[in-house]
Parts: structure tokens; C-alpha cells; sequence
């Protein structure tokens, strides 16, 4: 029983939440009750089978799944040489990234329960937020390109759909927009470049690929294609302008849903860069363009959060700071890849970039979800309007304190055990990286001690409900706040056993074209 | 020379599409822009699998006995084609009811007075 279930996890975790979601409609029209509990009762499954597998795949290994064949584990039919069938490919970093996404997706769930009550259509809601779901983990999990590009689609439909939620309202509906043209162009380029690569192979699947890769002109352009697209896509400057916007209008839930979504765009960058070209790149050059997205999208994001007035305006824009890290520390290891170093210090930094990944959903989840609270409270979200919020709203202002603390690396919360792992390495290869890394730090903290100073001191605000938010919505922070708290305690821990396999697992190309075979 | 012009016309579309994208303020014109890209993209799966006097790919194996000049023409880029033609019809009907909410809110659709965000 376990054993099949651990087969066939990998379509499973798919199949769940897209059935799941499929039918939350037609429960939502017998009883309102019942669907909550649906949406719930599916994703603590999905969250369940994921554990399992990624538990499964740190300690035994990769698992393949191959679509429908009859043995799930052969990924080359009889008739043909090479893998024709689309395979799920889950390896420790997509069991890593999978775990991230089913987390923060049930957080967000339990949270939206009451956040979400003076809201209609929540049938709706649900529905796209498991869909959500469903398109991370299958852009997390699948090892080929054209694959890639629909669950691509399907994370951008929804994520529309749910950043337009308030139809109500002129600026969500405007959010909206600019972030469904954005994807749309970005699923494009990257679907030019799936043509350009089946023009030369006549393959789609990313192992079988990888090993014949030539790095020919085409296969170029389609590197810069699909590094454009999916840098565009997690929000990286120079292409980050539609992030603070769909990050504001966006209901507060899925907000922290989208950190979650852009962080499945990262891992989609950092496969193209480390599996489907690998060694085969140019390495120096872009690890030093990954580089220098990273230390830009880290000043720029940070500078531009300072001045911000709305609440979520300025943690989306720490939130392109943040992802700054990840490009930092993960584009560090791609620059020394297959050089002597990469074992010393080059896994080291993409350990630090990996790890902040979780961190980064965690804490600015939290954050994001804290920030919702004060909306379902004040009504508003500039921060001039609210003040003395932590009178009656303890919970969430000690929720804001860990998240804050946790963003701007305080230890011993779990940013900071993460921005050491990026600062040491990177120092090894230039001193600036880390001096920039510790300047951005601490503008971070700065910006953050003015928020809480102006939302949560200060005399007590005149509102009429002047209790807590309701048990759920601090229920999914809770779940968010325990996670950084224990991930800041034990970091060894964490580093050695979920973020050391991820990092050995992107860096090993081998390994994963092997394990297909074939070809 | 001649097979290359599907090529050209790829190009020429993606540029139009881009153009409009990126230099248009209406936000259906922008719309219009997007799907011309697509457009551009489809025609490129579509010639990739093109071969000279080639036929549908209907069958798996030839019957016995038949055989036809060109071949067939490869069936998966049109299996490609056709997913991503209807993920783009999804993706403009999204686009353009939102382009319907903008135009009750704003009432306009000018993209440069449609900028409530930027306060």
C-alpha cells in the first residue's frame, strides 16, 4: 500500500488537487461548510503525500513517473529510443520546492477561511487556489519542456483570476492585467524556445535533451529566451514592475500563494541553467549575469521599498530584494561549477540560496499573510491610516515581529542562518558580493522597524472591533511562524537533510539524464 | 529560399506582435499584440513538422502496400500547436473580460490614465 502510493506520489500530487479543485464548485453549491472542509481535507492529503515522497526522495533517491505507461518506472517505451511520454522527474530539489508550494498552499488555505468571509463567490476562490497548486507542483515535478510551459499556463490563469479577485475594486482588475500579459509573453518565449529545441533534436524531454545539447547558435537564443522569460517571471530587475503591483491588489492569502508562484519560476531558471545546459554553458558569463540580477534586483528592490506608503507595496517590494539572494547565492554556484572550488565554497553558496528559498516563502508569507490581517482589521493598507494595532491585535504583532526579524537575518531566526551561508561563500569569490548583501540586510531592518513602529505603536486606533482576527487566519500564520522558529533553531539540521540533497541534486547533471537513460 | 519564407513570416509576426505590445497605449491593442505573438509561435511549431508533399499524420504504421511521396508530416509539433492554441484562447477570453472590469472602473482604455497603482 505505502509502496504503491510512493510510486505513484508524483501523479498523485497532481491529480489530487486538480480533482480536488474540479469539484469544489459543485460542493460549494450543496453547502458552504462542506466545501471548506473539501479544500482543506485535499490539501493536508496533498501535503501528506508530499512528505512522504520528499522524505522518500532524500533518503532513497530520485523518483521517475512516467505518463501513461504501464510500468511508471520505464521511461522508454518498446518501439521507440528515446523517452517519448511525458515523465515526472522528482529529484530532491523538486521534492524541496514541492514541499515549499504544499505548505505555503495550505497556510494560505486555513488563513483565507475567515479572511476571505465579506467576500462572494468563494467557491470560486478555492477552486484557483488549488489550481495554483496544482501548476507549481507540476512545473516543480515534470521533466519535460512543453510540459513545463503548460503548467506555466495554468499557474498564470490562475493566479490572474485570483490577483482580479476583487472585481470590485479598479486597482486589483489592473493588477491584474499587467500580470496576465507579462506571463503570456514569458509562456511564449518559452515555447519559441521548446520549437527551437525540438527543430534541432526532435526531443522535448529535459534529460534526453541535455545530453545531446551542442550549444549552437539556437540553442543560445533559447537559453536567452528562457532566462528572460522565467527572471521576468520571479520578478528579477530589470523585469520586475508588474510584481509590487499584483503582489498589492492580490487578496493577502495569495499574495503569500504568488511568493510561493515565483518561487516555482526560480526553480524553473535555475533547471534550465544547471540540467538542460549545465556544463555545456559558458559558465563565467552567466553565472555572472545570474549575478548581477541578483545584487541588482537585491539594491534596487530595497531602495524602492524604503519610501513605499502602502504596506503590501513595500513587502512586495523586499520581496524582489529577497529573491536577490537566491539569483546571489544559486548564481554563485553556477559561476563555479566544474571549477576546483565549486566543492569547497560554490556548493556552499548555492546550499545558502536554496535554503533561503524556503526561508523566503516562510517568513515572507508570514509577513504578507500579517499584512492581510491588518487590512481585515483597518481597511486599509497605507501606513500613515493605522497605528496602536498591537493593543488588540497581539498575535499578529508578535507574528509581524518574527517575520521581520527573520527577513532582515536576525538571528536565531532562519533568514539569518541562510544570509550567512550566502555571505561566507560569496566573499570567497568577491568581497563586494557580501558587503552589498549586509548593506541590503540592513536597509531591510531599517524599513521594517517603520513599519511595526507605525502599524502597531502608537495610541490605540479608533475602530470599532477592536478584537484579534479570527482563530483561522492565525491558525495559518501559526503554521508559517512555527516553521521559521524551528528552521532558525536547527538549521544543521535542515541544511544537511533537505537543502544539501536539493543542491547536490541541481548541480548533478549527470545523475539526472542517467537516470532516464537511454538516448 | 521559397521554404524559408514560413520563417520569415514567423519573425515578421513576432516583431508586429511585440511592437504593438510594447508601443500601444489601447490595452485592446495590447490584447491584439499578444495574440499576433502567438500567432507567430504557432506558425513556428506548425513549419517545423512540415515536410515537402507530406500528409496528416493519421496513421501509426502504413497499411500494407501504401506508400505516399512525402511521408508524413511529424504529428507532435501539431499536438503542440493545438494545446497552445487553446490555452491562447483561454488566455484572451481572460484578457479581454478583464479589459471589460478596466473600462467600467476607469472608463477609458487608455493605458497611460489607467495607472491608479503607481501613487
Amino acid at each position: 500500500m505505502m509502496e504503491d502510493l510512493l510510486t505513484h506520489a508524483p501523479a498523485l500530487l497532481l491529480a489530487i488537487p486538480l480533482l480536488g479543485a474540479f469539484l469544489t464548485p459543485l460542493i460549494d453549491r450543496v453547502n458552504k461548510k462542506a466545501r471548506s472542509a473539501w479544500v482543506i481535507l485535499i490539501l493536508v492529503v496533498t501535503q501528506f503525500i508530499m512528505m512522504a515522497l520528499a522524505w522518500d526522495v532524500f533518503t532513497q533517491g530520485a523518483h521517475l513517473y512516467t505518463m501513461g505507461a504501464g510500468d511508471p518506472t520505464s521511461t522508454i517505451p518498446a518501439q521507440a529510443a528515446v523517452p517519448v511520454r511525458i515523465v515526472l522527474q522528482v529529484d530532491g530539489m523538486s521534492a524541496f520546492m514541492g514541499l515549499i508550494s504544499c505548505t505555503v498552499s495550505l497556510a494560505a488555505a486555513i488563513y483565507s477561511l475567515a479572511f476571505m468571509d465579506r467576500e462572494s463567490g468563494k467557491g470560486r476562490f478555492f477552486t484557483l487556489l488549488l489550481l495554483m497548486t496544482v501548476g507549481m507542483l507540476g512545473m516543480e515535478f515534470t521533466g519535460d519542456m512543453f510540459n513545463l510551459f503548460v503548467f506555466l499556463e495554468v499557474l498564470s490563469i490562475a493566479s490572474a483570476g485570483l490577483i482580479a479577485f476583487r472585481v470590485y475594486k479598479g486597482d486589483a482588475i489592473e493588477g491584474a492585467f499587467k500580470y496576465i500579459v507579462i506571463s503570456t509573453l514569458g509562456a511564449l518565449m518559452v515555447l519559441f524556445s521548446v520549437g527551437l529545441f525540438y527543430g534541432q533534436y526532435n526531443l522535448l524531454n529535459i534529460a534526453a535533451l541535455a545530453n545531446v545539447l551542442e550549444y549552437t547558435f539556437l540553442d543560445k537564443l533559447a537559453l536567452g529566451l528562457l532566462i528572460a522569460a522565467f527572471a521576468m517571471k520571479c520578478g528579477a530587475v530589470p523585469m520586475h514592475m508588474w510584481t509590487p503591483d499584483a503582489y498589492t491588489v492580490a487578496p493577502a492569502s495569495i499574495t503569500a500563494m504568488l511568493v510561493a508562484a515565483s518561487q516555482a519560476s526560480l526553480y524553473a531558471l535555475f533547471r534550465v541553467c544547471f540540467t538542460l545546459y549545465g556544463v555545456t554553458l559558458n559558465l563565467t558569463t552567466v553565472g555572472i549575469i545570474i549575478i548581477a540580477l541578483g545584487l541588482l534586483s537585491m539594491f534596487v528592490g530595497v531602495t524602492m521599498a524604503i519610501p513605499q506608503k502602502d504596506i503590501k507595496r513595500l513587502m512586495s517590494y523586499h520581496a524582489i530584494s529577497q529573491t536577490g539572494y537566491m539569483l546571489l547565492g544559486v548564481g554563485v554556484g553556477l559561476y563555479l561549477l566544474s571549477k576546483a572550488e565549486f566543492d569547497t565554497y560554490g556548493l556552499r553558496a548555492m546550499e545558502g540560496g536554496i535554503f533561503h528559498i524556503i526561508n523566503h516563502a516562510l517568513y515572507k508569507g508570514l509577513l504578507f499573510l500579517t499584512a492581510g490581517a491588518i487590512f481585515y482589521k483597518v481597511g486599509t493598507r497605507n501606513l500613515e491610516k493605522m497605528g496602536g494595532l498591537a493593543h488588540s491585535m497581539k498575535y499578529t504583532a508578535i507574528f509581524f515581529i518574527i517575520g521581520a526579524l527573520a527577513i532582515a537575518g536576525i538571528p536565531p531566526l532562519n533568514g539569518f542562518a541562510s544570509k550567512l551561508l550566502i555571505y561566507e561563500s560569496a566573499y570567497q569569490v568577491s568581497p563586494i558580493l557580501s558587503i552589498v548583501a549586509m548593506l541590503v540586510s540592513i536597509l531591510t531592518l531599517a524599513s521594517f522597524v517603520k513599519v511595526f513602529h507605525s502599524a502597531f505603536m502608537g495610541p490605540r486606533l479608533d475602530i470599532s472591533d477592536n478584537r484579534e482576527v479570527p482563530k483561522s487566519m492565525l491558525a495559518g500564520m501559526a503554521i508559517l511562524a512555527v516553521g521559521i522558529i524551528l528552521f532558525g533553531l536547527f538549521p544543521d539540521w535542515v541544511v544537511s537533510h533537505l537543502v544539501h540533497p536539493a543542491a547536490q541534486a541541481l548541480a548533478d547533471q549527470a545523475g539526472y539524464i542517467g537516470s532516464v537513460g537511454g538516448v | 529560399m521559397i521554404a524559408n519564407i514560413p520563417y520569415i513570416a514567423v519573425v515578421a509576426l513576432i516583431a508586429i506582435g511585440l511592437f504593438a505590445i510594447l508601443f500601444k497605449r489601447n490595452l485592446i491593442k495590447i490584447a491584439i499584440g499578444l495574440t499576433i505573438v502567438e500567432a507567430g509561435v504557432n506558425l513556428f511549431l506548425i513549419t517545423l513538422g512540415y515536410r515537402q508533399e507530406g500528409v496528416a499524420p493519421i496513421y501509426t504504421n502504413l497499411p500494407e502496400g501504401v506508400s505516399i511521396p512525402g511521408g508524413m508530416v511529424l504529428p507532435v509539433p501539431q499536438a503542440l500547436t493545438l494545446t497552445s492554441i487553446v490555452i491562447g484562447v483561454a488566455i484572451l477570453a481572460l484578457i479581454l473580460s478583464l479589459v471589460i472590469k478596466i473600462y467600467r472602473h476607469y472608463g477609458t482604455l487608455d493605458a497611460a490614465r489607467i495607472r491608479r497603482l503607481k501613487e
